[in-house]
């Protein structure tokens, strides 16, 4: 790029900042999120809207437990075989690689880490989450297949923590996606982070941990709740 | 660095000098000889490392202070131009053309502060937070626990203590409280 189009650019950027502080309501689409038409290798012309066509757009469905023996059964094996994402969103995450470890090892209660949402069904929320990974996380979350398992790791999942007062960071977990089990503490030992695993099969044992339908349940109140603070919502309502 | 600050104010204007250290000294400068004292300091007298640049909201003088933070590698010593701007309109001549790392220097306080600097490329760009509209928010008139308050669904209830006070009552709750410790309490 030579000077003269840098300057001729930033020149541009420079008008559209100044009309971006004007209107404090900004526009925040992508251009590659807009409609537009393309034209296929057959030559026809085929409309495109990116953020409806790429991507399922139908809402969750509640999948009612089968009950009895069945779903007794299930849940077992559900309760045996927690597979966890590897994905740590805040300073609680330095806590799960010592899981790993001979001295805690969290195989021994089925548990192990995944590389891919497709793959796990539990979602360790580690520590602070600010707006911009809650946004990664719901994309995350909503990704997972059902029945889906959340553990809140540190006292800034419950009430903030010590970024209660953060213009960036969130203060109660519950209120943008459902959480099973909260694990005290800032930071929780690995003990602790056990003992949530420990609980979390309990419940889903004894049948109580439906949280995934829960979402799907309240689906309209969770996704208000989102779209109040991630303004530059550019992803579809539900993904995938 | 007399002898810098005595070349420095033979062709600029500078409104004041602090020597803070043997090898650190800073400079105010008018807004519009800024850029060109750094050029200068950076093509003829050897300060071809930026170290930092930074901003101080001055919320009472109505200023905003940027702080252009030199090194000269031979001389092993530092110097710091100083920059006041006005708040109300804030707006710099852009550094961006001297080192590449100040563009995102310069993303960051528009972003931060809302300073805008005219030229400076992909200002608009998000840096820390996504869809931010509204004050930016490391202006000191921004109230981030008002705004968190408002925003974040607080849980309430939430108690405090101060540290001090606290241990003093657990380890010696039978000694009384002097007056200096009764203000600090407050």
């Amino acid at each position: 790029m030579s000077e003269l189009d840098l300057n001729n650019k930033t020149s541009e950027m420079l008008a559209n900042s100044e009309a971006n502080v004007k209107n404090s309501k900004k526009n925040f689409t992508r251009p590659e999120d807009e409609k537009r038409e393309v034209v296929a290798p057959d030559g026809s012309i085929i409309e495109v809207n990116p953020l409806y066509d790429y991507f399922s757009n139908e809402k969750p469905k509640e999948e009612k437990p089968r009950g009895g023996v069945v779903e007794k059964f299930l849940n077992w094996a559900r309760a045996e075989s927690i597979w966890v994402l590897g994905f740590g969103t805040g300073c609680g995450s330095i806590e799960i690689p010592p899981l790993v470890t001979p001295r805690f090892d969290m195989f021994r209660y089925g548990v192990q880490m995944r590389p891919t949402p497709r793959q796990s069904n539990a979602f360790i929320i580690s520590g602070y989450l600010s707006v911009k990974t809650l946004k990664r996380v719901i994309r995350t979350y909503e990704q997972m297949p059902s029945p889906k398992y959340i553990l809140a790791l540190g006292s800034c999942t419950i009430n903030g923590g010590m970024y209660y007062d953060s213009y960036s960071t969130i203060n109660r977990l519950d209120k943008y996606i459902p959480v099973d089990v909260y694990i005290a503490g800032c930071m929780p030992r690995p003990e602790a982070l056990l003992h949530g695993f420990v609980k979390l099969k309990q419940l889903i044992k004894e049948g109580k941990a439906e949280k995934a339908n829960e979402y799907a349940r309240n689906f309209d109140e969770y996704k208000a709740n989102q779209k109040k603070i991630i303004k530059d919502w550019n992803m579809p309502d539900y993904n995938w | 660095m007399k002898e810098l600050i005595e070349k420095l104010s033979s062709k600029y204007e500078l409104q004041e000098v602090v020597y803070q250290r043997d090898n650190l000294v800073f400079a105010a400068i008018s807004k519009e000889n800024a850029i060109e004292a750094v050029t200068y300091l950076r093509d003829y007298e050897g300060y071809t490392h930026l170290v930092m640049m930074s901003c101080v909201d001055w919320i009472e003088d109505g200023k905003y202070q940027l702080l252009y933070l030199l090194h000269n590698p031979k001389l092993k010593n530092d110097i710091g131009i100083k920059v006041y701007i006005d708040r109300e309109n804030p707006e710099m001549v852009s550094a961006h053309h001297l080192w590449k790392s100040v563009w995102t220097y310069q993303r960051e306080m528009h972003e931060s502060f809302g300073i805008v600097f005219p030229g400076s490329p992909r200002l608009e760009e998000n840096f820390v937070v996504e869809g931010w509209d509204e004050t930016p928010f490391m202006r000191r008139d921004f109230d981030t626990h008002e705004y968190a308050e408002k925003t974040y669904f607080p849980r309430g209830n939430r108690k405090t203590n101060d540290p001090a006070e606290y241990m003093r009552k657990k380890l010696y709750p039978n000694q009384p409280v002097t007056a200096k410790q009764r203000k600090d309490d407050k």
